[in-house]
This record gives structure tokens, sequence and C-alpha cells, in this order.
């Protein structure tokens, strides 16, 4: 009952304080605390807030339908054909999978500004024309940037269910007379339906809480969306009630959304597909399967490649602007950021020991729960469960102000402190440690325990004996998969953070809003690498492809 | 309803023949089994006839119409073909009723004849109730009888099945033979079966192709493979079986303690002097006492070592007095012999199949 007790307190603090707090202030005045509905005629009774509601929309359902369009001929081409190049195509998904927004965005920026980016540049270099045709500081541009970062989600699900699919399912209709095309068409992508609506909106889902890309681009294109107007909410004087107010629609999609995707999947049993005689043959596609990797070869252009290239260029620039020759390089923009500069060096060692202790903290946690929910020590287990995934529904954005609303004020007075960044990460990647520490602790037979219990070990002698020793690979997952994305995490950081305790992606949205493209494309590049070697350390600890699961 | 023609088919990977030299013809409306033991090339050869697989070499024919050829073939989608798989592949994100369609909608018919002809052949497998249903909500054999009702509602001109029955329990098992074979006798398919499973084929099929090492070791009608194997392999894979070797002096065959005369044989010995012959446990009969009616071959004096009483019958293990090899006997099971004991064990010479 105690370690209950303990627990739903954790949880409660961590989890379901500050959602609650986030709806009372909404519905309080600010300095009498009375009930009161101003705050939402106030958030509402704006045209521009409404309209940042509306390109939120947009934003969202634009960004879903481009990224099916990239993933799903994607993963259809790999998992069911026989085009060319397959773990490139695959690695390439995975390099713009782990490729924060953010930056994707800034790569954009270099390519695509109007007339200094380098298409506009070729463009003029090409046609003489006197001004260039692609303008990234627009809507269109906004969803493209965030289709190609967040078109891997529907890439993963949609082939992992396609793994699934015999390929008998596809011989059955051959054989009554339909060709590959039909097949595909009326058989193959219906079965995985479920999953591309996964993935669609999973990734309508990530764009409208997203927070770095929109606040690089929109904001220049000057119009707004709710992450970028609820950070203006941020701007002095702090008007948290509003924001709190503001910020319901977008939870109340997100939990909308989630619920929509179950009640869709209902009634049809999709996954029964495997067993005997279910193995999978390739489809040879002939001449198509080069037209195929010529478009994979496209959405990894737009994706990892051009984007990739101008950082690159950029990092190792003195400046960007003058292209690639020997003259403009220089290890200065890293010299700068690892020796000369004090602040950048304590943000980047403050990034890496926040995550280091956000996934420790998110971890230990989810283990204590998930142990105590699969042995059912206490009633009401499940009640633990669902608190620790339920942060899976809610937008970053919306957890930062919830934070800031419970806990940046007297008693706690949290604000600007490493404590409030480190918690609000814990509860934001509380999901991902969880369902993985979960998962690691079904796999084990609770007989392996009974064994040391019945030679007279304490339950307590059991864990550290046996169950910590089999869990190790597992927990060094949930680990690596809790502290790849506490890094780059953005959206509840920039709320967060205070003047000592800055991270990475805060600095580079700083600088990005200086201009310094040169130093920020070294920070990048310094995260990249970072990300790079632990998911590599990672992917040799706990088996290929673990970065693939999901991790919203 | 067509006559399908496989001439000289082989299939190879690499330098392994999975499928080597088959020559076999069908009947129209004939209802033939592959039957062999697991990697003897009966789904590899059933997917050449489906148009799947190429063959490496040979010609499959259907009515005369060249179908595959190592030079090239009609892909399966345009062969009319209907095929049921072993894990059923009916498709999950449809309904009953609209898996049975499918092929139909192909076949550009109207909507209304769609209707009909699905609700038809519904009432045939004895799935109307179900119509609506999505596959994950039926059973096993629920699931067999859609996927039988979507191959045959588009009356192919070829039925193939693969081992159609191996993901089923066995009572239900027992029940879709019957089911299948009920089928064709209503239809008249054309059909190609291929199973691991002796009974399955014999209740089911017109003729049975055995096959061994990816050739076809024997084609028979069930009963002239159960009492005349060709071979070795044929007579030990249907039914159990004894081998016994003979001398044949041309009057006599001596085997290992007993000799039968040639003329019991009806002329039926080559003229090779060691034979084998198969003899199964039920074509022999055993008598405590010696037998008073003698038979066309005199009775042999045995020694019963084991005995096993399988409710349906004994099972004994005896040996003639005078030799060493040892003889399965299935008896009638009131014939009751201790074990010690000596008996009279008759033999049938039309009843033993000579197989080398
Ligand atoms: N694509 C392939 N590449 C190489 N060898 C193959 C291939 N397909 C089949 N084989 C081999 O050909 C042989 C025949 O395979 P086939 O699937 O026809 O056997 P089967 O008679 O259907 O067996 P089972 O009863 O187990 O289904 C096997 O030894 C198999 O290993
Ligand atoms: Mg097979």
């Amino acid at each position: 009952m105690l370690v209950w007790l303990i627990l739903i307190g954790l949880l409660v603090f961590l989890v379901l304080n500050p959602i609650l707090r986030l709806i009372v202030s909404s519905l309080q005045q600010a300095d009498t605390g009375r009930f009161t509905l101003e705050n939402y005629r106030a958030a509402y009774g704006n045209i521009r807030h409404l309209q940042a509601l509306l390109n939120s929309l947009e934003l969202g359902v634009g960004v879903a339908l481009l990224a099916s369009c990239f993933a799903v001929p994607l993963a259809w081409a790999i998992s069911r054909t026989d085009m060319p190049g397959k773990p490139f195509i695959r690695l390439m998904v995975f390099a713009a999978f782990v490729t924060p927004p953010y930056l994707g965005a800034i790569g954009w920026i270099l390519l695509a500004g109007p007339n200094s980016g380098w298409l506009n540049k070729a463009w003029l270099a090409l046609t003489g024309a006197d001004h260039g045709i692609f303008n990234i500081y627009s809507m269109a541009g906004l969803i493209l940037v965030v289709a190609v970062t967040s078109f891997p989600y529907t890439f993963v699900f949609t082939s992992s269910a396609l793994d699934l699919v015999s390929s008998e399912m596809e011989d059955a209709a051959n054989i009554l007379g339909s060709r590959t095309l039909r097949t595909t068409l009326r058989v193959t992508l219906p079965l995985v339906t479920p999953a591309i609506i996964g993935g669609i909106i999973i990734s309508f889902l990530e764009a409208i809480a997203l927070f770095g890309a929109p606040a690089l681009i929109a904001l220049p294109a000057r119009f707004n969306v709710v992450s970028t107007q609820l950070w203006q909410f941020f701007e002095y004087p702090v008007r948290i009630e509003e924001a709190a107010a503001y910020s319901i629609p977008l939870l109340a999609i997100t939990v909308l959304m989630f619920w929509l995707q179950r009640r869709i999947l209902g009634r049809r049993g999709y996954a029964s597909v495997s067993g005997k005689g279910g193995e999978r043959r390739m489809i040879a596609l002939g001449p198509w399967r080069w037209v195929m990797f010529g478009y994979a070869l496209l959405v990894c252009a737009l994706s990892v490649f051009l984007p990739m290239i101008v950082l690159l260029q950029a990092a190792f620039a003195k400046a960007w602007g003058r292209g690639f020759s020997l003259d403009n390089l220089t290890l200065h923009n890293f010299y700068y950021l690892l020796v000369e500069q004090t602040q950048a060096k304590q943000t980047i060692l403050n990034t890496f020991v926040y995550a280091g202790v956000t996934a420790v903290a998110a971890v230990s946690l989810s283990l204590a729960i998930a142990y105590v929910v699969s042995r059912k020590l206490v009633p009401w287990s499940n009640v633990l469960g669902f608190l620790c995934i339920a942060p899976f529904v809610i937008p970053g954005i919306v957890l930062a102000i919830g934070f800031y609303a419970a806990y940046a004020s007297p008693p706690l007075a949290l604000y600007g402190t490493a404590t409030i960044l480190i918690l609000g990460f814990t509860t934001r990647f509380l999901p991902i440690a969880y369902t993985s520490s979960a998962a690691g602790l079904r796999s084990i037979n609770p007989e392996m325990e009974e064994a040391v219990r019945i030679l007279g070990g304490s339950r307590f002698l059991a864990i550290r004996r046996v169950l910590i020793p089999l869990l190790k690979k597992s927990l060094a997952g949930a680990w690596i998969l809790v502290f790849i994305p506490a890094t780059r995490e953005l959206s509840s950081a920039i709320f967060l953070v205070g003047p000592n305790t800055r991270v990475i992606s805060v600095m580079l949205f700083d600088l990005s809003e200086e201009g310094n493209f040169e130093v920020l494309a070294a920070l990048g590049v310094i995260l990249l690498i970072a990300t790079i070697v632990i998911a590599a350390i990672g992917s040799k600890l706990i088996g290929r492809d673990f970065m693939l699961r999901r991790n919203t | 309803m067509s006559r399908l023609t496989l001439t000289g088919i082989s299939k190879r990977y690499a330098d392994f023949a999975a499928v080597d030299n088959i020559d076999l013809e069908l009947q129209s409306g004939e209802f033939v089994s592959l039957l062999g033991p697991s990697g003897c090339g009966k789904t590899t050869t059933l997917r050449m006839i489906a148009g799947f697989v190429d063959p490496t070499s040979g010609t499959i024919e259907v009515d005369g119409e060249l179908l595959s050829s190592p030079k090239g073939s009609i892909p399966p989608d345009r062969r009319q073909m209907s095929m049921i798989f072993q894990s059923y592949a009916v498709w999950p994100n449809m309904t009953v009723e609209q898996n049975v369609a499918f092929g139909l909608e192909l076949r550009k018919l109207g909507k209304s004849e769609i209707k009909r002809r699905v609700g038809e052949m519904l009432e045939i497998v004895h799935m109307s109730h179900l119509a609506d249903r999505y596959p994950s909500e039926l059973s096993g054999g629920q699931q067999q009888r859609v996927s039988l009702a979507r191959a045959i509602v588009i009356r192919p001109s070829i039925l193939l099945l693969d081992e159609p029955l191996s993901n089923l329990d066995a009572a239900l098992r027992e029940e879709m033979r019957f089911e299948i074979r009920r089928l064709h006798d209503e239809f008249h398919i054309t059909t190609v079966y291929v199973t691991h499973d002796q009974a399955e084929a014999m209740v089911t099929s017109d003729r049975i192709a055995v096959m061994n090492h990816g050739r076809i070791e024997q084609i028979d009608d069930p009963r002239t493979l159960y009492d005349r194997p060709k071979t070795r392999f044929v007579a030990g894979f249907i039914g159990r079986t004894n081998f016994i070797e003979g001398d044949n002096d041309g009057h006599r065959i001596s085997f290992d303690g007993f000799a039968l005369p040639c003329a019991a044989f009806d002329g039926i010995l080559s003229s090779q002097r060691k034979t084998v012959f198969s003899v199964r446990p039920h074509s022999m009969w055993l008598s405590e006492t010696q037998p008073t009616t003698p038979g066309i071959c005199p009775p042999v004096e045995v020694l019963v070592l084991e005995r096993a009483f399988l409710g349906e019958h004994w099972d004994y293990v005896v040996k003639p007095r005078a030799g060493a090899t040892t003889l399965r006997v299935a008896t009638s099971p009131v014939n009751d012999i201790a074990v010690g004991a000596s008996a009279w064990l008759q033999l049938e010479p039309h009843q033993m199949a000579l197989i080398g």
C-alpha cells in the first residue's frame, strides 16, 4: 500500500496535477483566482487567434496528406517489391527520423529562403530571372518542411503492417484475375489502412503540436499557428490563464483523434495475417522498379540530402552565402561553440545532463510501475499504468504550460530551475519509457522470480538478482529511447528554460533569431553526431532498428 | 471444366531440382491429388500451374492452349483459375460477401447478377447467415468455407488447393474433406489438390499422384495405389506394409523361412531372380490352429513375438519358425493368440504387390 501511495503520488505530481492546473487556471481570474470565462473570451475573441487555430488545422491536414504521399509508396516499395537500393532508402528514412524538425526547417531556410536560398540562386543562375521562385516563408513551405521530417511516422506504421501481410493475400486476388496495380489498391493497401490512418493521425498531431519549425518559418511569414500564438502569450506580460484557455483545443483535438483512431479501426481484424503459409515474396516491378527508386530518391533528397548538405556547408563556412569555395572553409564555428563561448559549452553540457537524468528518472519510475502493474501487487494497479501512458495525448507545448501553471510560481517556485525542466521532460517521455519497460517485463516469465522465492529469497532479492539482470537490455533500450528525444526537445523546453538552464534546442532557436546560421548549423551538427553515436551504440546493445519503434 | 496437361515440367533452384521432369494429365472434371512428404515439390508444382512460378523446362497447357513454358508464361491473373491457400488468405478487410464477390466484380458482372451468385454460393457452403461478418469473426472452418466459395463462385477452369485443411483441427479436417468432395461432385471443376495426408487424398481424389524428390512415383486411383503400389516408396507411404524379399527359381519363390509356388502369382512375376513384395498387415490371415481348408498357398507356421490390442484390431508381430524376418499382421479383435505361442499364417498372392 505504501508503494502504491508513493507511486500514485509521483504520478499525480507529474501528470495529473499539471493538466488539472492547466484546466483550472484557464477558468480562473489571474489575481483573485475566482471562477471566470473571461480567459476564453480573451483567447478566442480575437480574430487573429482564431485565424491561428485555422492555420494549425490547415498545417496539420496538409502535412498529414503530403507525408502519406511520401511515406506510403516508399513503404510499399520497400516491403513488397524488388525496388533496388532498399537498405540505403531505409537508412535515409531513419536519418530523416532522427533529424529534429527545427534543423530541417533551418536547412530549408538556407535552401529556399527568398532570393538568397540555394535553390533560388540556382534558379536565378539558370534562367537569369531577377527573383527566385521558391519562398519557404509561406504555408506551403511550412507544410513541406514539416512533412519531410514527419513522414517517417507514416512510413514506419505502414511498412511494419505491410511486413505482416502474407503474399497469399495478394496471390488470392491475382489468381482471380487481378493485376498488380489493382491488387495493391484493392487488397494490399486496404489491409494496412489502419496503419496508414494511424500514421496520418500521428503526423497530423505532430504537426499541430510542433513549435520549432512553425516559429522559424511562420513568424517571418507573418502568420501564426496555435503553438506560436501560445508562445506570444508568454511574452511580457505573461498571460498564463489565457494561454491555458487557448491550449485547451489542442488538448481536446489530440484526445479526440486518438479516440477516433480506435473507433475507426474497431471491427475488422487486420493483424490476423500470419501463421503457416504466411511467407512473403517480393513483387517484380520490371522497369517500374527504377521509377519507384527515382521517387524514393526524390523523397530522400527533399528530407535528407538537400537540407543536410546545406547545413554541413554552413557549419564549416565562414559565411554560408559565399558558397562551396575552399577559402570559405573553417572550423571556427565549432571552436567557438566548444571552446570560446562558455555559455555554449554550458548549454551543451546542460542538454546531455538533463536528458540523461530524465531518462534515468523516467525509466526507473516506469519500471517500478510496470512491475507493480504486471504483478498486480496493489488494487487498482491499472490506474497507474493508464496515468503513465496519458502524457502521450498531451502535446508538449500544452504540457509545458501546465507545468508552468502548476509549479513555476510559489510555493514551489521552480521557474528557471533545472528541476522543472527535468520533471517536465520526465512526464513528456514517460509513455515511451513505460511502453518499453512493460514490454520487457512481459517477456519475462514470473516463474523466474518464483524460483527465487521458493528457495527462500525475498521479492527484493528476486528483483535485484534475477529481474534486473534479465532486463538490462530492454532497460538500456528504454533509456536511449528517452534520452534521444530528450536531447532535442524544444516545444516544452522553450516555456520552461531560465537564463541558466538553456539547452541546445533553445539555443538553436535563439541563434536563428539572430540570423547566425553558421554557428547554428555547427551546433546542429554536434547534436546530430551525438544522436547518431548514441543510436549506434544503442542498436549494438539491443538489436537493429530500435529507433523505428513509435516514440511520439 | 478443362483438360490440364503438364509435359516434362521441371523447376530448378540453382542446381537443386525442386520439381524434376513431371508429366501429368488431368481429364476435364477430374480431381487429382499430389501426395508426398514435405519438400517433395508439391507446392512448387501447384504454383507453376497457377503461374506464380515459371518452369525451368517443360510446358503446361489447358485445353491445348499453352500457358507456361520456359520462354514465357501467361500471368496468373489471366489464367481463369482459382486457388485455395494454406492460410486461406481470406481478406480481413472485406466481409464474407465482399470476399466472395471480388472475383465476380473483376469479371464485370452486373450488381444483381453478382448478388445472386454470391447468395447461391454462400448457400451451398452453408455460410449465408454469416454473409456480413468479417473474417476475424469467423472460425477456421468457416474461413475455409469462405475461401472455397470465393474460389468456386467464378467457375474457374481449374481449381488448385494447397493443403487447405492443414490449419484445422482433426474433426473439422475430416468434415471438410467430404465437403470438398461434395463441392467437386456438384461443380465438376478440374481440380489439383496438394496434401501430405493420405486419408485426405483418398477421400477426395479420382486419382492420386504420389511424389518423391520432385518426381511422380506413381499415379493411380486410390484403390489401385493401395493394392498395387509400384515402388517401395509408394507402398511405404500409403498405409502400413511389410516388405519381403524372395528368390525366384522359376517354380517357387523362397522367402526367409517359407516358400510359395510361382503358379499362385498368375504371371505377374518377371524373369528376374530377386523379387520384393509389399504385403499389407490386413491382407494376411493368422490362426491359432492349422487351417483345414488348404488355400492356394500352404500356411506358414509362425511364432508370435509381440502383440498389441488396438480396439478395432489386433496388431501382431510374428516370425516364421524357420526364419528370422519379422512380419506385422493385423487380425480381427476376437483372434486372441498369446505371445510365445505358435500360429499359422496364410498369405494371399493376389494381395501381394510386386515392387521390384
Ligand atoms: N524459392 C526457392 N528457392 C530455393 N529452393 C526452393 C524454393 N522454393 C522451394 N524450394 C525447395 O524446393 C523443394 C520443394 O518445395 P515445395 O514447397 O514444393 O515442397 P512441398 O512439397 O510443398 O512441401 P510441404 O509439404 O512442406 O509444403 C524444397 O526442398 C524447397 O526447399
Ligand atoms: Mg507445400
